[in-house]
């Protein structure tokens, strides 16, 4: 038999059709859903005078949205309101399980549906969200998707896509203390830049992969569409079944002997060939931060921006730009920068593991008195489990308060926004311009980056 | 997961009964230059505009950031501004639509009034979005991409001509021409004004049966 690799064997077995000369139809095992790209699909799907076809395959949540202080008042702001309220209306008149801002396992959608149990290896999950490839540490195919497709998949279970090429990455070796999966993630967007996987599914492989957690394997895949790819994913191993045993949703008894054995057969063969290949050593990975306007700007925490003297023409006017945006200038070191602001949390490092290593890193230590931090759960079961650990009271005493969940300022469609010039030191994804509010200037970084700069005021290195 | 794969050539007489998406044949236009690479989509469409609950409306903050100063009054150093640039054609500089899978960046350019996003690279997810709501991608070289920022900047008045059914883009002023790729499907649909939907609801026996064989 002709080796193939793990996204073939999972894509090929949900193609339902193909157009000749056009893309497949794929049908979609698990569709999430939030407040902000679902309201225009539910219309139009009503508009053609259709129901949800697979409502219990589908997953609600609002959270782009939402507040993360009293959350238990109605949303202050009209049209974030409207939204959420949209979203439970059409929940209610297409049975689709909502986990709304009252109930115990609110969150944000990536960070709900690994934690429910609702991810679950060999699966086609989507979501009108590009962070959707979260799920693909589960070694399931999770994509991003317009809204027109989550039309699609509302009408039909299935949406058309062409077949993505195939990328591998491996990271091979054993990471250095301090070292987190942001920093793999920042590390191989720099080296491949913010379109280097663009028509590519990605699957992560190596030594140093194998030994992360599913925290960090989520946060990896999570930015794999930062690189331009469509999706990221990591075979399922016994770290993946481990994480998902006993789950809400997972399944129990015999059928869970049953899917176990499944799979376990979820592995890229020996032989089977990439279109495109990279390899890394983890030892050259050290703790990263951006200083830039696109995730590929990534430099290490000691390191400098470049010069751009190698740059010309279109290339050289971009970075300037970008820099410009930064208040940097080309070469300058940014360990020592002053910052104004931290957040911790986003569907990228929102869980108990990065609130474990970020009060850790503050234990005993103070905030810097100018520094505002957001620490935002990624869910309320993160939430629960940051008070049941005595986190809470290691953030307090270190001047840290705790916020309740949501997107927050990874997209700043609520209060959090950092004010225009100011700078953030932020745990999310994207550092875009106006990405955390009109003006503001987001560094990326892992949250042990995160945490020394919100207690030393200024671009630190954690291992100092 | 057992399963085979059939092949399905789409029946014509379906096709005629539907129109959902405007149809797009040929276009003649000048061309509005937007030569900055990596334009991602909070910068053509920032998420504190995302929060209507319908398709309409959202051209007014197309480039919302760029286009507009801090006290809310228009910026007239930005191309959009600029009344020498009109046209239904967008060209952009490389890697243009990364970030978020938000459609709304789609809607904003549409509604905005542009009909083709010219650029020598295209994020995935925004290259789908928009091709779902009749606005054409266009995907040229960096030397053609070139070449049309060179016409626009010498005359904004140049003409560029773009025909789906050829796969042609014209640099009039220059009398260079490009021919695009397409995916074959988009290409029939985009030129009917067909939708996916449609095509999926024809399938649903065929779904039913997957579902049942899984
Ligand atoms: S946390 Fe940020 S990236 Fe993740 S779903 Fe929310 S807005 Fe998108």
């Amino acid at each position: 038999m002709e080796a193939t690799t793990l996204f073939d064997k999972i894509w090929d077995a949900h193609v339902v059709n193909i157009i000749e000369g056009g893309p497949s139809v794929l049908y979609i095992d698990r569709h999430f859903i939030h407040e902000v790209t679902s309201p225009v699909a539910f219309s139009g799907l009503e508009g053609r005078g259709l129901k949800v076809f697979r409502p219990q395959n589908t997953v609600a949540t609002p959270d782009h949205n939402v507040p993360t202080i009293e959350q238990h008042l109605p949303i202050r702001e009209e049209l974030s309101r409207k939204q959420v309220e949209t979203l439970t209306a059409n929940c209610e008149r297409h049975n689709i399980p909502l986990y709304g801002l009252s109930h115990k396992w609110h969150g944000i959608v990536h960070i709900i549906g690994p934690e429910l149990g609702i991810t679950q290896p060999g699966m086609t999950i989507v979501c009108g969200d590009s962070h959707t490839s979260t799920h693909g540490a589960f070694g399931s195919i999770a994509f991003g998707i317009g809204t027109s497709e989550v039309e699609m998949v509302f009408a039909s279970q299935c949406i058309l896509q062409p077949k993505p090429k195939k990328m591998r990455i491996n990271v091979e070796g054993t990471l250095a203390k301090n070292v987190t999966s942001k920093d793999i993630a920042l590390y191989v967007i720099a080296k491949i830049s913010t379109s280097g996987g663009t028509g590519h599914f990605v699957e992560f492989a190596g030594s140093a992969i194998r030994s992360l957690s599913m925290e960090a394997r989520m946060t990896l895949c999570n930015m794999s569409i930062e690189c331009g790819a469509r999706g990221g994913m990591i075979a399922p191993d016994e770290t993946t079944f481990a994480y998902l045993k006993g789950r809400e949703e997972a399944p129990k008894g015999a059928a869970w002997d049953q899917k176990l054995a499944e799979w376990k057969k979820l592995k890229t063969d020996d032989g089977a060939v990439f279109d495109t290949e990279y390899t890394y050593d983890a030892a050259d990975i050290s703790p990263m931060i951006t200083y830039g306007t696109n995730p590929g700007m990534g430099v290490g925490v000691q390191g400098s921006i470049p010069t751009g003297d190698d740059l010309t023409g279109s290339d050289r006017a971009t970075f300037l730009k970008s820099l410009e945006y930064m208040g940097f200038k080309p070469g300058e070191i940014l360990k020592g920068k002053k910052i104004d602001y931290v957040f911790i949390g986003s569907c990228t490092n929102g869980r108990i593991e990065d609130f474990r290593l970020f009060a850790e890193y503050i234990k005993g230590k103070k905030k810097a008195s100018w520094v505002t931090a957001w620490i935002v759960p990624g869910s309320k079961q993160v939430e629960q489990q940051i008070r049941e650990e005595g986190l809470v009271e290691i953030m307090e005493s270190a001047g840290f308060a705790l916020r309740q969940p949501g997107c927050s300022a990874c997209l700043a469609m609520n209060d959090d926004k950092v004010p225009e010039g100011k700078y953030a030191v932020s745990t999310s994804n994207r550092n875009f311009e106006g990405r955390q509010g009109p003006g503001a200037r987001t560094m990326l970084a892992s949250p042990l980056v995160a945490a020394a700069a919100a207690v030393s005021g200024f671009v630190s290195d954690p291992r100092e | 997961m057992g399963f085979t794969l059939t092949f399905f050539l789409y029946p014509l007489s379906f096709f005629n009964q539907i129109n959902m998406i405007e149809k797009f044949n040929k276009i003649v236009s000048s061309a509005v230059p937007l030569p900055i690479e990596n334009v991602d989509t909070d910068q053509i469409i920032p998420a504190r505009f995302l929060k209507a609950v319908e398709r309409k409306g959202f051209g007014d903050n197309l480039f919302r950031d760029w286009r507009y100063k801090k006290d809310g009054t228009p910026n007239p150093d930005f191309a959009l501004n600029n009344p020498k640039y009109s046209g239904t054609i967008l060209v952009a500089g490389k890697n243009f639509g990364s970030g978020s899978s938000r459609e709304h960046a789609a809607w904003a350019v549409y509604d905005f009034g542009f009909r083709v996003v010219v650029s020598s690279f295209f994020a995935d997810i925004f290259k789908g979005n928009v091709l779902n709501n009749g606005l054409l991608p266009v995907q040229v070289s960096e030397d053609f991409l070139t070449g049309m920022f060179e016409a626009i900047d010498k005359n904004p008045a140049a003409s560029f001509e773009v025909d789906l059914q050829s796969q042609t883009i014209r640099n009039v002023s220059l009398s260079t021409e490009y021919k695009f790729d397409i995916n074959p499907y988009k290409k029939e649909c985009l030129l009917k004004g067909y939708d996916d939907i449609d095509y999926l609801l024809s399938l649903k026996k065929e779904i039913i049966s997957f579902e049942t064989a899984k």
